[in-house]
């Protein structure tokens, strides 16, 4: 208890703002229907459309909101390092293991809030040993695969040496009619 | 407020709540919204009950730091507002096996759970093999268009619907 009084103040508040933010996340996802093993797998058996309609509209959302906040100066952006070594491989790796187990890490956490005991005694253990196991490998992982084809933290458009909105704005037509064709395809 | 007990809301309802939620986690905390760094704290964080200090000193745990942490208090935060949902809505019921997987494979938690396990070592290793998971590449990054994410993202799908055809089309 002592610890956490002598912590400076930034620090607590930004605790409970990532509690608070988790609690509406945590709260759209299961009125999204994303918290669940049959919607997930239903959108990899390509039967149910759910989890991509959510995903690309909130892309679309929050990439034209975030671009304009950028535009105004009021935020910055955070894109991840990559690399081939560590997008492909590791995507693909993640891939078999989102199928397998039906729930990925945020939609797991909504999951066990849900009552699903896979997820909780499963799906948790599974991915508390998976992570485990990375960190005990990560120093010859890192030396051998990670930063093979590393191409750093960039964006599509500085990638395409353009303006932001060059890409933007045919992103988000893109995502439109992609939900519009799901949408009269009956998906 | 009827809209709080409905079980389900419509998917684009869902996707363009969680894009606003990501402008204020810029705004107010200057982070995008991730998930899966959690969990490998949570795992270090355990392993150091067991082994002690020195746990802190593996390299991975010098790039991330077993501390709670603002996206640590999100993965709590969505328990317990998918829990508020679910109660809210009626639809908060204990369950071991989910009805597409008892279709093909039968109503055994045993053999479900120990699949799962399975599932979950594959998405925690490449979680952290790819930096990322469905939160901070799938909506977070591809939303700032980084190309880390959109690669990322691609293959967690190829990875995935390969995969959810071998189990459900070649061996259910």
């Amino acid at each position: 208890m002592k610890h956490s009084e002598i912590r400076p103040r930034k620090d607590k508040s930004s605790l409970v703002w990532g509690l608070g933010f988790g609690i509406v996340f945590g709260f759209l996802l299961h009125k999204g229907g994303a918290t669940k093993y049959d919607v997930i797998i239903g959108q990899l058996l390509l039967t149910d459309f759910t989890v991509v309609k959510i995903m690309l509209s909130a892309v679309f959302t929050g990439m034209i909101g975030i671009y304009t906040l950028k535009t105004l100066g009021l935020v910055e952006l955070y894109p991840k390092y990559g690399s081939f070594g560590k997008n492909i491989i590791g995507g693909l790796i993640f891939g078999v293991g989102f199928a397998v187990l039906g729930y990925c890490p945020g939609t797991i956490a909504g999951a066990i809030g849900n009552g699903y005991l896979d997820a909780l005694i499963g799906g948790l253990a599974g991915i508390l040993i998976g992570t485990g196991l990375f960190a005990a490998l990560y120093p010859r992982l890192s030396r051998a695969i990670l930063n093979k084809g590393d191409f750093g933290d960039l964006t599509l458009p500085q990638l395409f040496k353009v303006n932001d909105w060059i890409v933007v704005i045919p992103v988000a037509v893109l995502i439109f009619l992609l939900l519009y064709w799901l949408e009269r395809a009956g998906l | 407020m009827e809209f709080l007990t409905q079980v389900r809301w419509s998917p684009y309802a869902v996707g363009i709540g969680i894009g606003i939620l990501s402008w204020f986690s810029f705004l107010i905390s200057r982070k995008p919204i991730a998930c899966s760094t959690t969990f490998a704290k949570t795992s270090g964080m355990i392993e150091k009950l067991f082994r002690g200090k020195k746990v802190d000193l593996k390299p991975y745990y010098q790039k991330v730091k077993l501390v709670v942490d603002w996206q640590w208090m999100l993965v709590v935060g969505i328990v317990i507002g998918s829990l508020i949902s679910a109660l809210l809505s009626g639809d908060f019921h204990w369950q071991w096996v989910p009805s597409i997987w008892a279709n093909a494979f039968g109503g055994d938690p045993l053999l479900r759970v120990i699949v799962a396990l399975f599932g979950g070592i594959c998405l925690g290793f490449g979680a952290r093999w790819a930096d990322g998971c469905t939160s901070g590449h799938g909506i977070s990054g591809t939303l700032q268009l980084a190309v880390s994410s959109w690669i990322s993202a691609g293959c967690f799908f190829i990875g995935g619907i390969l995969t959810a055809h071998i189990i459900f089309k070649l061996i259910g």
